[in-house]
């Protein structure tokens, strides 16, 4: 921990050689331009200070160097001085690193990990209102219970649902009462956590 | 004279620097308790009290509404002075140009609302080139932020993305770690403008805080940890390939000034016998005349130079970030050489070319780390590289070089107007250029021996950079002679300044090459649009009644034999003075790299004649 590198997530990407698959993907004679790459999905962590404006410098930042957030949430931790915020967007490894780099400069940013390649747990919430009468009531409660969601209320014609799971389980559960008429929905994007003793850690928080 | 620059991380001035002795005069003049006039300190007090520890000697502001609390209390702290601009954007371009010239942290200052919105492009100009920059701005008071007040607008919303960081401050209790703060980030890693927003409440509530030590400063930004040290690995390995070039060349940027890194430089390519090229704002981190330095790259930059770069096999980039003006379409840019790329800010490696050992760390700490690993070369050893060098510069410099005086047309060529002033100087005067023809003409004819002597808007491109920011350069080094070289639209853009020049006595030379054209829009426009001159001829005052108006002296020159005359004449004025050169009209700045192609793609020539 003595040297300041290893401190940061980038470490590794500066300690290592040059990606051999990336030199490999440039044609003889031409200089790859970098953030080219084939784009996917990636789950960024960020622990940043609670305060004002923070969402938005956050948020801002992503726009200005020209990336789309797929999802953000956004709460505070163990710790209510310091928020967490789970952010997907799809970009190539470099561009997202870019990106991370970026947010890094940010005063009020203490941490930034990209969690895309770890094993971790990925759930969203969602609150579904789905028109449910008499006679499809219980096939909609059914296909909840499949879907270990819950019934949070209940209206003459219709009931507010919720689930929690990956955005896979989540969208397959949505495909299934599409046909039932869903009159609203609300998702929270997803929140990560990596399995096992690892944590995010930061260094420090504002006194 | 050596330049006093801080180490990059100290938060205060060093011991025993005149800068230092300022603080300890300045803390010894505080009156916490009882401020002249037998009042009470108060917000206002606190932020007067903070620049004075942070070593600031001069402000550049504009009064108003909400700020005037501020302005109340500004003449009991007489060590500050304050320069009144005649447009907010000349007090930002004036602090960028003051902490350039000087090193140091530079300061502006508004009231909110418009006041606030004129300090942006100022605030941006200093983020683009890394400047260090306290931005202060006034705002209404905190009970009626949002509801749309008189004069209210979301500054630090506007400021957020060019800014390093900002801060909208409500309280008085609040305002000496902010400063405290902000200069710290200011100044630390890569520099960059940081921009408080004051309410008026803020400014006037009584307060006792007192000012934090740099410890409670760190350990209230724990986010911001820059590295200074080079990774002993990347070290290594950077100087394997640096040992095995056979055709390397080094890319000084900005970053060896901001660093005060020129020694450093120096010292590594006389060890590696490695040539030095430059960009933009890299401009005198070598001697020009050294041997081993071998000119201006990129866009508008020296064939040679380019040459060089498309034939290295390393390239040893030191504090630069491979802007599109410098590396041309990145797919044919230097395809033969392995890159080495030295930056503070880590999100500048990879982000515009990929790079083969990236360093993150003070430019200066990893040069002199660097300098025992590599092998010491001696100049025979690199013999046919460097004649081939030699003959490449020949050539190219003998081109776009009209050593009479004149252009074809027989009037004044911008080239020879500008090396005159370098040579009248004898190169050691501060000159700012603005932005367009005359900022390349000034980046490459003028001839720099001396660190920071050249200032110069890259990354905004900002017009009418040159005069206020050459106001705030003869401020921050007095002892050195100043020059303001604009074109005629740029100067027509900000020359409201002349009335603060001479307000408070600013002896700013100012060169105006007037070919009465927007030159490097004509220029495009011929090139590159068929000739389609819309909106690219401009009309001008009679700059000579304009200055007199003022009182400042004014010349004018017409043939080449009048230029050294009227130099030696603007010089001999004790005060500011103002040169009309009368420049030819259709003179490109040549060579020119097109937009979207490389640099092995430049023009050199046009309708068959050299520019």
């Amino acid at each position: 921990m003595s040297d300041p590198l290893t401190r940061r997530p980038f470490a590794a990407a500066y300690a290592a050689a040059p990606d051999p698959a990336a030199a490999a993907t440039a044609a003889p004679g031409v200089r790859s331009i970098p953030g080219t790459g084939a784009a996917h999905r990636h789950v960024l962590v960020a622990v940043v200070n609670n305060r004002p404006g923070v969402l938005n410098r956050v948020a801002s930042l992503i726009r200005a160097r020209n990336f789309n957030i797929d999802s953000l949430a956004v709460g505070h931790t163990e710790r209510p001085d310091v928020s967490r915020m789970t952010i997907t967007l799809h970009g190539d490894d470099v561009a997202v690193e870019q990106v991370a780099k970026q947010l890094y400069k940010l005063i009020d940013v203490l941490k930034v990990q990209d969690v895309t390649s770890e094993p971790r747990i990925e759930h969203e919430l969602a609150l579904i209102k789905v028109r449910a009468t008499n006679s499809t009531r219980a096939e909609v409660l059914k296909i909840v219970e499949l879907y270990k969601g819950r019934v949070v209320d209940v209206a003459a014609d219709s009931v507010i649902l919720e689930a929690t799971g990956t955005e896979d389980e989540v969208d397959a559960l949505v495909a299934l009462l599409g046909g039932f008429g869903i009159r609203e929905m609300v998702r929270t994007g997803a929140t990560v956590m990596v399995r096992g003793p690892q944590v995010v850690e930061y260094e420090g928080v504002a006194k | 004279m050596t330049i006093m620059r801080q180490a990059p991380g100290r938060h205060l001035p060093g011991a025993g620097t005149p800068e230092a002795a300022a603080v300890d005069h300045a803390r010894a003049e505080m009156l916490h308790e009882a401020k002249p006039r037998g009042r009470t300190r108060i917000g206002a007090d606190v932020v007067c009290e903070a620049l004075l520890r942070q070593g600031v000697d001069v402000i550049f502001g504009y009064p108003g509404g909400v700020i005037l609390p501020l302005y109340d209390v500004l003449g009991d702290y007489p060590q500050l002075r304050h320069i009144l601009v005649r447009h907010e954007q000349g007090a930002a371009h004036a602090a960028d140009g003051y902490a350039r010239a000087s090193g140091k942290v530079g300061v502006c200052l508004g009231t909110s609302g418009p006041a606030a919105t004129n300090l942006v492009t100022g605030i941006a100009n200093a983020m683009l080139d890394s400047v260090p920059m306290v931005a202060i701005t006034g705002n209404v008071v905190a009970a009626l932020l949002g509801r749309d007040a008189f004069q209210e607008v979301d500054i630090t919303g506007i400021t957020l993305p060019i800014t390093k960081h900002n801060y909208l401050v409500r309280n008085a209790d609040d305002l000496p770690h902010v400063f405290a703060e902000a200069f710290h980030i200011a100044r630390t890693g890569r520099p960059g403008p940081v921009h408080i927003d004051i309410t008026k409440d803020a400014l006037q509530q009584e307060t006792r805080a007192t000012h934090p030590d740099e410890a409670a400063v760190l350990a209230a930004i724990p986010g911001f940890r820059p590295t200074f040290e080079g990774h002993a690995r990347q070290l290594r390995l950077a100087a394997k390939l640096i040992d095995e070039a056979a055709r390397p060349v080094i890319l000084a940027g900005h970053g060896i000034l901001l660093a005060s890194a020129w020694g450093e430089l120096r010292a590594f390519a006389e060890r590696t016998q490695i040539p030095v090229t430059h960009t933009l704002l890299g401009v005198g981190a070598i001697d020009e005349t050294h041997p081993l330095s071998y000119g201006y790259m990129g866009m508008h930059g020296w064939k040679h130079v380019n040459r060089a770069i498309q034939s290295a096999d390393l390239l040893i980039a030191l504090g630069m970030r491979f802007d599109d003006r410098v590396t041309g379409k990145v797919s044919t840019y230097a395809t033969g050489a392995k890159i080495i790329h030295v930056d503070i800010d880590p999100a500048e490696i990879g982000k515009n070319v990929s790079v083969d050992v990236p360093i993150v760390g003070d430019v200066g700490r990893v040069l002199a780390a660097l300098i025992p690993l590599v092998a010491e070369r001696r100049p025979e050893d690199r013999a046919a590289y460097f004649a081939e060098l030699a003959e490449w510069r020949r050539e190219s410099e003998a081109r776009s070089w009209h050593g009479s005086g004149a252009w074809r047309d027989g009037l004044l060529s911008a080239d020879y107007v500008v090396e005159q002033i370098g040579a009248a100087t004898n190169h050691d005067a501060t000159l700012v250029a603005d932005v367009g023809q005359n900022q390349m003409w000034v980046a490459r004819y003028a001839g720099y021996r001396r660190p920071n002597s050249h200032i110069s808007s890259g990354g905004l491109g900002t017009m009418g950079f040159a005069l206020p920011a050459a106001m705030g350069a003869a401020i921050g080094r007095p002892d050195k002679e100043t020059w303001a070289i604009c074109g005629d639209g740029g100067f027509q853009m900000t020359m409201q300044q002349l009335a603060t020049l001479v307000q408070d006595q600013i002896p700013v030379k100012i060169a105006i090459l007037d070919n009465h054209k927007l030159g490097m829009i004509r220029q495009w426009q011929e090139l590159f649009y068929a000739g389609n001159y819309h909106s690219s001829h401009l009309l001008g005052p009679d700059y000579l009644k304009l200055a007199e108006a003022y009182g400042i002296p004014a010349f004018r020159a017409t043939t080449p034999d009048e230029v050294p005359t009227v130099i030696e004449a603007a010089r001999a004025v004790d005060g500011p003075a103002l040169i009309h050169f009368l420049i030819a009209e259709e003179q490109n700045i040549m060579p020119i790299m097109p937009a979207g192609k490389g640099l092995s793609d430049l023009i050199e020539e046009w309708g068959g004649a050299d520019e």
